[in-house]
């Protein structure tokens, strides 16, 4: 039996204006056989909630580089929670200073990483928080 | 993960929608069920296919077309419409960039828009292998509208042909691809011809070049009824049905970008809707469709029957053989079936 395809979303919350680092993560994630769908700036929580139900993604991750991000997680975690989509896991991206990553965590973010983190590093998660163990 | 209900799924129920085109489009063998659950509340939607090279602004006009369709028809009941985006999957590692929906910005927050992207997965002809299934579950969902963004190979892009009622081909000036069109043969697939970023110059002269190219196409064949159509081996071309003035496919000038001349566009569509109604083509190009994806699913069944029972070691003997020039390969499959 073949392995599902992992879909994710990457999606840049917030108003900073710049995709670079989203871009090449999305291209990493392709590379290693992922299917990426990318929507571009300035995305709501509620249009993030509503890509990944349409979409049906396995992952949401999300770019923030802005410093909004203790207000804009929580807001996207509410709005999958509300849509259904508590099994999608959340991966957060950017400039996060350390103290502000264990609430993010206790909000059931699956990892956050900062500037410089190798893809690598990324693709490994995602393949160990969408492996399902007995399905 | 537990196949959505049929039943869910025809109320609207937009979650168990999007995890039963997963399930399709993984091949899930619980989707068959689903598929055939589903299929009598199918032929009620209008399919309306977008092709075109890569970068003329398909997504762009995509945006614009279910905006604006948003507001036709009944205030009270607005036509509901879905949108299925296919991107190439990368040969090399399988994975796939899909990008569309960057362009569909817009639509966000409306309740009654639908946008799925897709990936090619190996196929070829700029649709994926699921995207037919991906319709019989939209429009068993209630859609009136159903778009699809194809790969955009740029190239004649049959399978869109074959499953859209109306096609939209999408040119854009600059490009010198007047020519390539021509040569790849997608002005025969085209209902309506769109020649987008008109606020470039050159989109007059690409406009005119195509009107010229689909003259001397119609010139070439002309028959009581469009031209594709009458091509299509089910329907025979000396068929003495009522004589139907043909469909010329029409040209059109737009900035997508502005919306500038999409209320054109949407028009045309709707008449094109019209006329496939009115002159017992709808129906046609629905039976066309049907007995090619009945003669396909036989023959994948067989295939797959055979391979079940094959003989693994009669196979190899009777290869073994054939390579032995003991008998041909003509010769070897009647001995093995
Ligand atoms: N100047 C101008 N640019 C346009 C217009 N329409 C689209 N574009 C731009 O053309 C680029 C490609 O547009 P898309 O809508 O993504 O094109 P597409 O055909 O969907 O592209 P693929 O899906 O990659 O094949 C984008 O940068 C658009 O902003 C237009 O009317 N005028
Ligand atoms: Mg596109």
């Amino acid at each position: 039996m073949t392995e599902k395809t992992i879909r994710v979303l990457i999606a840049k919350p917030g108003l900073d204006g710049h995709d670079r680092g989203a871009k090449v993560v999305a291209r990493a994630l392709r590379d290693a056989g992922m299917e990426v769908i990318y929507t571009g700036l300035r995305q709501t929580p509620d249009m993030i909630a509503e890509a990944a139900l349409q979409e049906d993604v396995d992952v949401v991750g999300l770019s923030i580089l802005s410093g909004a991000h203790n207000a804009l997680v929580p807001a996207v975690m509410e709005k999958l929670r509300q849509s259904g989509l508590s099994d999608v896991k959340v991966f957060v991206g950017g400039i996060i200073p350390k103290p502000d990553i264990p609430n993010l965590l206790s909000l059931g973010v699956y990892a956050v990483y900062g500037p410089g983190t190798n893809t690598q590093t990324v693709i490994e998660d995602i393949h160990q928080a969408t492996h399902k163990p007995t399905d | 993960m537990p196949i959505p209900d049929p039943i869910a799924i025809r109320h609207g129920d937009r979650l168990a929608l999007s995890r039963a085109l997963t399930a399709v489009e993984n091949n899930q063998p619980e989707s068959r069920e689903l598929l055939s659950a589903l299929f009598p509340f199918t032929g009620q939607a209008h399919l309306i296919g977008i092709t075109g090279a890569p970068g003329t602004g398909k997504s762009t006009l995509v945006n614009q077309l279910a905006k604006n369709l948003r507001r036709e028809g009944h205030p009270d009941h607005p036509p509901q419409v879905a949108i299925i985006a296919v991107d190439p999957s990368s040969p090399f590692s399988g994975g796939a960039l899909l990008g569309d929906r960057i362009r569909m910005a817009d639509l966000a927050g409306d309740e009654s828009i639908f946008i799925r992207s897709m990936a090619s997965r190996g196929a070829l002809g700029g649709l994926a292998h699921s995207t037919a299934s991906f319709v019989t579950l939209l429009d068993s969902a209630g859609f009136d509208l159903i778009i699809i963004e194809t790969v955009g190979a740029g190239q004649a892009e049959v399978d869109i042909a074959s499953l859209a009622h109306t096609v939209l081909v999408v040119e854009a000036p600059g490009l010198g691809d007047d020519i390539q069109a021509i040569k790849a043969g997608i002005l025969e697939i085209a209902d309506i011809i769109v020649v987008n970023k008109a606020d470039r110059p050159g989109a007059d002269n690409t406009a005119r070049a195509l009107r010229v190219m689909l003259e001397m196409a119609q010139s070439q064949t002309s028959g009581p009824q469009g031209k594709h159509i009458s091509k299509d081996p089910c329907v025979p071309s000396t068929s003495a049905k009522p004589a139907t003035a043909a469909w010329d496919p029409p040209v059109h000038t737009i900035v997508a970008t502005e919306g500038k001349g999409v209320q054109a566009v949407i028009e045309d569509i709707q008449r094109h809707a019209r006329y496939l109604k009115g002159s017992g083509l709808w129906r046609q190009k629905e039976a066309t469709r049907l007995r090619r994806d009945l003669e396909a699913l036989i023959r994948d069944t067989l295939v797959n029957q055979w391979q079940q029972r094959r003989d693994q070691d009669q196979f190899e003997q009777v290869l073994a053989d054939v390579i032995q020039r003991k008998y041909s390969p003509v010769e070897a499959v009647e001995k093995l079936l």
